[in-house]
């Protein structure tokens, strides 16, 4: 229990202090007391010290801080979403994204993008997002009803649902793009993912998502420890498993929808961090869900600072992730096929 | 508790099977408490389905059965589990929970959420652990044991959630002769001293003769014959069920029907 307390005290210390450090980096950099004495007076609504340079406090508060919350919080909404799918598949390898959840976002993303160059004049920061999400529902919901003939939902059902309706998306897409023509580098950047510009609307936006979301995913974390043990052991051990996984299904696809309707798609969080963390603090969900979102955060925000503020060109950050991520899924991969031959 | 004459399980006229396919036909029995009940058929004759039926994870489509008088059906999972554990074949994980959180799973049905486990769970959990001679593993990974380690581990969970009543699917399966053993004296203690019930599905005639009360004895998916295990352990019926040709004699020191394949 103390062993648990100290994890999560010192992740939270270590997401506190680079949130701080992160917000004083970039083109102008602000001292860290700076940015503490600028938060401090924000937030008792004084006036900031006489000798901080006037244009800090309109930096920090409007520009920086929301973009460096916004990547908390699709971190860690991801990070747990991803925790939450590999218990519900009983897969290591799942990702929130394993139900197709992605491509249903990015095919509304594009087709957004796609409507506003054919003259439909619409405010693209809004279409954007809002399409991205009803996609990424619209996707769950035939996913749901194509793995629907399966009474019990079982994890190869849903995984093989949600291949068969990413495959078809993605032709979409493809669809979308060679409409597109020359503007088609508008929904390319979309889709590699990017925190630039967030504001504090898109931040409440995802916040009123993830909240409620992770909430329902805690209160279920001790249910899915003994879901692990496979259903029918699961309902004699008196867990309704059946209705606990699609409702957890449909919370985690939610959270992930609200997080890539304003971020794009950003891989490999979802797969890494629960995947990391399951090797450091054990495989009980109450800890390691709780343990997600903090490192999520932590790894998204880190990423996302190194492109803003380090690289001389912001790259997009999905493709930054994927990046490290994807030398990280071949050595799991390796190291499972190497496990098995034993 | 119940005890007396209303019997714990009654089955009435009870089929089941899986599109078109029948697996159990017209089963009609009554079980009573604190018995040791073995489940016994070759392959694929329904054992596995019709203790299904008894743990309320699978429905008859055609029947009634109750448990102390009510059905099955009707019980709310949480009820269920505080009254009846199952002990599974086998056990597949892909997570790394430890020996000791699999087997404090057990307690799961009884400790209110959001609360740490009490003294009285960690007891159970301890000496469940101590009875299937795993003490020494709690702290290991259920991912690295062997299949007769993890057998043991299942049925100490089974022993954690300390139930009235306790289902067992080959629970001796994959076992070495010395925890076999161990298993079956544990559980008919658990039976004469605690009068508790068990079923338990078993492969070894001799081994279910020795230790269980009563038989039940099922045959291409229909009840071949229940009852003491004196009336239906004979020669006869191991060849007709089983085509296996056997000698039983009576043990005398155990008062019990002991079986000898004849191999020739």
């Amino acid at each position: 229990m103390t062993r648990q307390l100290t994890i999560l005290s010192l992740l939270l210390l270590l997401l506190a202090g680079l949130v701080t450090v992160a917000t004083g980096l970039g083109y102008l950099h602000i001292p860290v007391g700076q940015v503490l004495e600028i938060g401090w007076a924000h937030l008792t609504g004084t006036p900031p010290a006489a000798d901080i340079d006037s244009r800090f406090p309109v930096i920090v508060t409007d520009i920086r801080l929301p973009r460096i919350i916004a990547a908390t919080l699709v971190g860690g909404g991801l990070a747990v979403a991803g925790g939450v799918f590999q218990a519900l598949l009983l897969n290591p390898l799942a990702d929130p994204y394993t139900l197709g959840v992605s491509s249903g976002a990015a095919f509304g993303a594009s087709l957004a993008i796609i409507l506003s160059l054919f003259g439909i004049a619409l405010p693209l920061s809004w279409t954007v997002p809002f399409f991205a999400f009803a996609g990424a529902l619209a996707t769950l919901v035939v996913v749901f009803s194509l793995a629907s003939a399966d009474s019990r939902f079982s994890s190869n059902t849903l995984i093989l649902a949600g291949v068969i309706v990413a495959a078809i998306l993605s032709a979409g897409i493809g669809f979308i793009k060679y409409m597109a023509d020359e503007e088609v580098s508008i929904i390319i950047f979309w889709l590699m993912g990017s925190l630039v510009g967030k504001t504090w609307q898109e931040v409440l936006l995802v916040l009123t998502i993830t909240l409620p979301c992770l909430l329902v995913i805690f209160y279920f974390a001790r249910d899915l420890n003994i879901m692990a043990l496979g259903e029918k052991t699961a309902d004699s051990l008196g867990v309704e498993s059946i209705k606990v996984r699609k409702l957890l299904l449909t919370v985690a696809t939610l959270m992930t929808a609200g997080c890539v309707a304003i971020s794009g798609i950003i891989g490999f969080i979802g797969l890494i961090v629960p995947h990391l963390l399951r090797l450091l603090v054990g495989a009980d969900n109450r800890l390691l869900l709780p343990a997600c979102f903090l490192a999520g955060a932590i790894l998204l925000l880190a990423a996302d600072t190194v492109t803003r503020a380090l690289l001389p060109h912001e790259i997009p950050i999905g493709v930054l992730t994927a990046l490290i991520g994807g030398p990280f899924f071949c050595y799991i991969f390796r190291k499972r096929q190497l496990g098995r031959g034993r | 508790m119940m005890t007396g004459t209303a019997p714990l399980f009654v089955l009435d006229r009870c089929s089941f099977g899986y599109t078109a396919t029948p697996v159990l036909v017209d089963i009609s029995m009554d079980l009573d408490s604190g018995r040791f009940y073995g489940l016994l058929g070759p392959n694929g004759s329904g054992k596995t389905t019709l203790l299904d039926l008894l743990t309320g994870a699978a429905h008859p489509l055609a029947g009634r059965l109750t448990f102390h008088g009510r059905e099955v059906g009707t019980y709310g999972k949480a009820a269920l589990a505080r009254l009846l554990a199952v002990v599974p074949q086998d056990l597949h994980i892909s997570f790394d929970f430890t020996v000791y959180d699999v087997v404090m799973m057990g307690r799961h049905p009884f400790i209110p959420r959001f609360s740490p486990p009490s003294t009285a769970d960690i007891d159970l959990v301890q000496a469940a652990l101590a009875e299937m001679d795993i003490s020494a593993l709690q702290h290991r990974s259920v991912m690295h044991l062997s299949g007769g380690e993890r057998q043991r581990v299942l049925v100490a969970r089974a022993l954690a959630q300390n139930t009235p009543v306790l289902l067992l699917d080959e629970p001796t399966a994959s076992l070495d002769i010395r925890h076999t053993l161990d298993i079956m004296k544990i559980l008919r203690r658990k039976v004469t001293e605690t009068g508790i019930t068990v079923i338990a599905t078993i492969h070894d005639l001799d081994l279910a003769s020795v230790f269980c009360d009563e038989l039940i004895v099922l045959h291409a998916g229909s009840l071949y014959c229940h009852g003491p295990v004196a009336a239906v352990m004979t020669a006869p019926l191991i060849r007709e069920v089983f085509a296996a040709e056997a000698v039983v004699f009576n043990d005398e020191l155990l008062g019990k029907p002991r079986v000898q394949y004849r191999y020739a």
